[in-house]
Formats: C-alpha cells, structure tokens, sequence
C-alpha cells in the first residue's frame, strides 16, 4: 500500500502550483471570467506546451498515460484557484469520449490537434427533460446515404460557444430512453443549422445551449460503430465527473483555509472570533468534511486506474460524486457563514469558490441522482 | 387549549384575502413569480394602495395612523400577504425607525417624520453595520461631534439595503468615547441629500446590488435630528432589534415556495419518464419540510398567543428567527435540486427592470441558484443565526 505521489506527479502538481502562483490570482481569473472567450488563449497555448493537455491520454495515443490520479492530482489544484479554462470540457469530458469511442484514423484527426492545444472541444449530451440520464437521448440521427441528419437541441453544452467542434450525441435508433441506438457525431461548430447560444456558469465557466436543424455531417464521421455509443459516454462523463470532484476538493481545501485565516484575524467583542468554541467546532468539521471528500475522490481514482470491472469502476465514481455533494453543502455554506456579511459579496473570493463547487454539485448529476445511482448498481 | 381564530378573527381573514385577490397587481405577483424583483416605483405604489385602505401600518397604534390591530389580526394579515406573495413593506421606515420614533421622538419628530412613512412618501435605510462592526454591532466606530447646534458626523455604514433609493437613514454614531461602548452611542436621523454623503454598491453573489457602503464626511446634522437623549442610542437600538426579530419566521412564505416546489416538481422530468415529485428522495425531503413547516407555524403560535395576553416579545423569537431562515435555505437549496443543469447560467441582468437580451431559461429554474446564493444571507443578517444561539442560551437556558 502506498498512497504517496510519484516524483511525475509531484512534478505535475507543482507545476500547476507553480503557474497558479505565477499568473492566476483572483483578480486576474475575474478579468479571464469578464473576456469575451471567458478563457485566456494564452495559458491554453502554455497548457499545452506544459505536455497538460496529454494527461488524460494513453501512452499509444502520444498522451501521458491517461492516469485517473494523476488528473486528480492537476484538478485539486485548478480547484483551489478556480481556474475556467476549459480543460475537462475539452481534455477530459470530449477527449475520453474520441479515446474511447473513436476509430485510429479518427483519433489521428483530432487528437493531435487537441493535445498541441490547437482544437477547443465540447460534448453535447443533455437535452432538456432528460436531467441526469445519459440514455435519455431525443436529438435524433437519420442516415441518408453518405451523409447524417442530425436534428434537436442539447443544453448544458460546456465550453460550447468556444468549441471548433462539436460532438453531439443523437440518437439513429430506439426509442428515447433505449441504452442501444446512441451514436456520437462530430461536427465543425459552424455548420449550417447549428445555433448557439452562449453564457457563463455561476462557477465562471463557459457554456451553451444549441439547438441542431437538419444539420448534415458526413457518416464518416461518426465515431466508431452506429448506435453503440453509450458505454463511452458513461465512462467519459464518469471521469469528468471524477476530474470536477478533484475540483471540489481543491476549492473547498481554499474555503476551510481561508474560513481559519479569516477567523483568526475578525474581531468581534474585543476577541477573534476564531476562539469562540462554537465556531472552533464547526471549521472542525469542515476540516473533516475536506478530508473525507479528499479520500473518497482519491478511491475512485485509484479504482478508475485499476482492473476492476466496469460496474465497480462507475459505482466508485457515484460513491465520490455523492459524498463529495454532502462535503460542498457543509463547507461551502459554513464557509460563507462564518465570514458574515462579507462572504455574500461578489468582492471576495470565497463567494466565488462557494458558487463554483455548488456548480459541481449539480454538474454531471448531483448528490441524490448518485446516491440512487449507487444504490442500483 | 385550541388553536382557532374567533368568528370575528375568520370574518377578518376573510376581508383580507378578497382585498388582496382584487387589489394586488397581478402584473406584480407574475413579475414576483418569474423571480424578479419590484422597482422603487412599484413597491411604493403597492404601499400607497395599503395605505388607501388604511392597511399601510399593521403594527402602528391607531393614533398615528396605524390599524390598532391585534396581534392576532397582524398574523392573519400578515400570513395572507405572505401566501399570495404580495411584498411586505420596506422594513427600515415602517418597521425599524417608526416604532423609535414612537417611543422615544419628540413630538416635532413624530409630526414630521411618521405621516411620510404611513403614506410611503419618504424611502428611509438603516444605518447600523459597520465593517467591522457586525455581531458586534456597539463597538461602532462613526463619530458624532457637536458643533454648535450640529453634529458632525465621520464615518461609514455598510449593508444598507436599498440605500440607493433611501431619502433619510437612520444611524448609530458614537457621541462619547470615554465611556463603555454601549453607553456613548446616539440615534440620529440624517437627510441622505446632506453634503458629505456618498454611497458605493455593493454587488452581491447573485449579481445584484441590494446594499450599499455609506460614507459620511464631514456631514452637518441638526441636533434636532436626534432621538431622545445624547449617548442613549443603544436602548432605542436594542428595542428597534427586539421589533425587528417578532414575526420572522416566514411560515407563510414557506407555505407557498413549498407548493411553488410542488409544482414545479410536477413538471420536472426525472430523466427516466416520470416527475421529480414522484422520485423517492425528493418527495422524502418535500415531506420533511412540510413537517418542520407545521412545527414551525405551532412555535409561532404559542409565541403569539403569550404576545395577544399582554406578554412582552421574548428571547422565544431567537428560535423564529434561526429556524425560519434555515428552513427557507433548505427549500433554496430544493429549488436548485430540481432546476439541475438550468440553473446555472449566471444570467443576473435577465431578473433586472428593462432587460432586451433573449432570456435563457424559465423563471423557477434559472434564478434557483441566485436565490441560493443570494438567501445565504438570511442566517446572517438581523443578528446572525450564532447570535441567536447566543441570546437563547443566555436568556433562556441562563448559561
């Protein structure tokens, strides 16, 4: 048994340490946040020459491994400072899928591209009405010929108004909450018949809704076999899933701190308020709320990394999803509490890291859909 | 022991619902429905409406032109305003400052300043909070010097709600500093246009700046402006607190934000061809705060019926307040359970009078996570949920 970190992963973490330090303080996010694009091109291109965006990639895919721990490791960190460029829409949420589902001439296209950071991504998967259920696909897919229809609309379409391309689950057959008949397209996102609709998340994130009309996408490229889709979605999702929860970790490892720092230096009644016991107790219990967010995200990875079979693999993932929902209720709103009338404005940090793990709370599912979702299984 | 209104008390009930179904603005209640908020304007002409029908001040003695209702018809009014949803008047005037003046203001003080409020003329803010002033609100550190036959006020005040629409604010400033903190405290009443007065918003989590920063610099009010005597502010700040915490809970409102969650829960898709009311978990939760709703509603109760027999209100409406308000963030927190993926587009601007752009989402669900954020507050503002915690273990418990 050993849960320490490799001289790689050290390297890893301190090299993300090392930029956040250098260029990602909160002022300078908020400006990111403010801009047009919503993220900075230029720490894109250094992400990239940095070898970041190989990390959720397999040896034999020119990536460094595709190692669920050491994505945990790099989104603690990206937690803890909220960054929103848009690395798990496009490195793990879309990358996985085209590992998982796409064919080697596919890959060859795309992922290059993506890992030399010249290729923005998005995965349209969610449609109104079909909440958190991944099979519950409406947008349809009809094959004409040599070319696909595709027709619907998909929401929640993360880094979707900064993607050159899409890729959109429909549905070619079944009816619409069948796990057979999914496949996956992928489209330049300027295609005719594409709109899209963007905004920024309440955790500062780009994201859009887009709706398809007749839009025509040769068959060519559908990844991988027709209709066989879901599985890599599952997995794709599970390990964003994982990555945000890694997230979390890291921004309420930033809320517990800057609770005590705070805590240490307010005064209230000639004393800092970071002696009341009633208080002492409660930044305790975030401490141990942290703890175990920590641990339970670090199993699923380790299970992500391992051999066990597919079911214990999203189990695993529900399990940390779940947990780390409870975890992101009591430390964010602790948090907020004991800061007092400073922690609801939008001035300070710790509103913002509050905002941000409640986006992961709700995001690829929230607390109740994984605690049923494990109970299935 | 029962717990029934009077013949009288259900005839009045009565009389309030048909006032209120004929004379709120529905274009209010669909505004209020859709998770925006109402303007200076539209919240001053629903008061001149209350005011019409004589209904302006519930709390207020009929001399000064209040109801002189019971404490008993102050409930049923105001749990009927609360179940339609119809806005409850600005606190700071009607509530805060009104029952100080009553009590402790000149005779030139009432005659100025209580006939404005009635009539929703003067828009009044409170000047209590300083930064580093919050729980702890004697240690306040604004000075008020006398000059002549003014004071000189220096100084800064923070949450003040709605201060950008205010024409008067009331404040705590320190008039001696020689003595303990509680005793050098005055109350004074200070016009906003004086020179000197500046304000800086303050944007909350939810984008919208509610509050505000008040500087005041060198600003001259007359002596007049004080309420009753130098350096005893603190008891008429204390008795402006006490008013401020009695009917807080927000059971009414809870009533209807549950049967908005039922609702809505109704028409959400659980993903696999049912309805968010009929997933397992959530309807456990639903039933939950149903429960904790009826406690809630008995709790307030008994406290009122100590209130109609003549009993002062007591330490008992620390447990209105913190229950009340945790309650209504559970149900935030329900609302952002069942809007999921669409409530978080942070889309501030499409709550905001005038708004052109192409909405995104629909009222229930895409200001589910801004009242989230924004309803944090509650356990923070109107002495915070520790605070309290504190007084009933002092006052009630004797710890």
């Amino acid at each position: 048994m050993d849960f320490s970190r490799s001289a790689e992963q050290k390297m890893l973490q301190e090299s993300v340490q090392k930029f956040v330090h250098r260029s990602y303080d909160f002022e300078t996010r908020n400006r990111i946040v403010a801009s047009e694009k919503g993220f900075s091109q230029e720490n894109w291109d250094l992400f990239a020459e940095l070898g970041w965006l190989t990390v959720p990639f397999k040896e034999e895919e020119a990536g460094l491994g595709a190692s669920a721990v050491d994505l945990v490791i790099m989104m603690e960190e990206f937690g803890k400072a909220m960054l929103v460029e848009p690395f798990i829409a496009t490195g793990v949420l879309a990358g996985t899928l085209i590992s998982e589902q796409a064919s080697s001439q596919q890959k060859a296209e795309l992922l290059p591209r993506l890992m030399e950071g010249k290729l923005q991504l998005a995965c349209a998967y969610a449609e109104q009405g079909s909440r958190f259920n991944l099979a519950n696909i409406r947008t349809s897919a009809k094959v004409d010929g040599d070319t696909v229809v595709i027709n619907g609309a998909k929401t929640a379409v993360l880094n979707g108004s900064n993607a050159d391309i899409l890729l959109v689950v429909a549905r070619e057959s079944g009816a619409a909450m069948d796990s057979k008949g999914i496949s996956v397209f992928w489209l330049d996102a300027t295609s005719q018949g594409v709109s899209i609709q963007p905004f920024t998340n309440v955790d500062g994130k780009k994201s859009a809704e887009i709706s398809l009309k007749d839009v025509s996408v040769p068959v060519s490229q559908r990844l991988g076999v027709a209709g066989s889709a879901l599985q890599a979605l599952q997995d794709s999702v599970d390990r964003a899933t994982l990555a945000i929860s890694a997230e979390a970790v890291g921004a309420m490892e930033s809320l517990l701190y800057k609770t005590v720092e705070y805590s240490k230096t307010r005064k209230q009644f000639g004393t800092a308020i970071g002696t009341f016991q009633a208080l002492q107790h409660r930044m305790t219990d975030m401490f141990i709320e942290c703890q175990l967010a920590r641990s339970i995200v670090i199993m699923a990875a380790m299970k992500l990394d391992s051999n066990e079979d597919a079911i214990q693999k999203t189990k695993s993932v529900s399990a940390a999803k779940s947990r780390i929902g409870k975890a992101i209720q009591k430390v964010g709103q602790e948090a907020i509490q004991i800061h007092g009338g400073i922690g609801v404005t939008d001035e300070l940090d710790v509103g913002h890291l509050f905002k941000s793990v409640t986006a992961v709370e709700i995001m690829f599912g929230n607390t109740d859909y994984h605690t049923q979702r494990f109970a299935s299984l | 022991m029962n717990a029934d209104f009077t013949p009288e008390e259900l005839q009045f009930q009565a009389e309030v619902r048909e006032f209120l179904q004929s004379d709120f603005p529905a274009e209010y209640r669909e505004k209020i429905e859709a998770g925006m908020r109402l303007s200076k304007e539209e919240t001053v002409r629903w008061q001149k409406i209350l005011y019409k029908k004589g209904w302006a001040a519930p709390g207020w003695p009929v001399e000064y032109g209040g109801t002189g209702w019971t404490a008993i018809q102050q409930y049923i009014f105001a749990t009927e305003m609360g179940l339609i949803g119809a806005p409850e008047p600005i606190p700071c005037g009607m509530k805060m400052v009104a029952p100080v003046i009553m009590a402790y203001g000149s005779e030139e003080q009432k005659q100025k300043f209580l006939p404005d409020i009635l009539k929703s003329n003067v828009w009044w803010c409170q000047g209590y909070s300083e930064a580093n002033s919050g729980s702890d609100l004697a240690s306040l550190k604004t000075t008020a010097v006398r000059d002549g036959d003014e004071y000189l006020v220096n100084g800064s005040k923070t949450w003040n709600t709605y201060g950008q629409y205010a024409d008067w604010i009331f404040c705590l400033v320190r008039t001696d500093n020689s003595v303990k903190k509680q005793e050098g405290i005055s109350f004074l009443l200070i016009d906003m246009k004086t020179p000197g007065i500046s304000l800086k918003p303050i944007v909350l989590l939810d984008g919208h700046a509610e509050v505000n920063e008040v500087f005041f610099d060198n600003v001259r009010v007359p002596v007049n402006n004080l309420i009753g005597e130098e350096n005893k502010g603190w008891t008429y700040a204390k008795f402006l607190l006490t008013h401020e915490r009695t009917t807080i809970s927000g059971v009414p409102r809870g009533k209807r934000r549950l049967a908005a969650l039922k609702r809505v829960a109704a028409n959400t898709d659980d993903g696999f061809g049912g309805t968010m009311l009929e997933n397992p978990a959530f309807r456990t939760k639903l039933a939950e705060i149903e429960i904790e709703l009826q406690a809630l509603e008995y709790a307030e109760l008994r406290t009122l019926a100590a209130l109609s027999v003549g009993k002062a209100p007591g330490p008992e409406s620390s447990i209105l307040k913190v229950v009340g308000t945790e309650l209504a963030q559970e149900m935030d927190e329900m609302f952002v359970d069942l809007a999921g993926y669409n409530c978080l587009p942070f889309v501030p601007e499409q709550f905001e009078d005038g708004f052109q752009g192409v909405p995104i989402g629909s009222g229930d669900s895409a200001s589910a996570a801004l009242k989230y954020f924004n309803n944090r507050k509650l356990s923070i503002y109107g002495g915070s949920n520790e605070i309290q915690r504190n007084i009933i273990s002092k006052a009630i418990l004797g710890l």
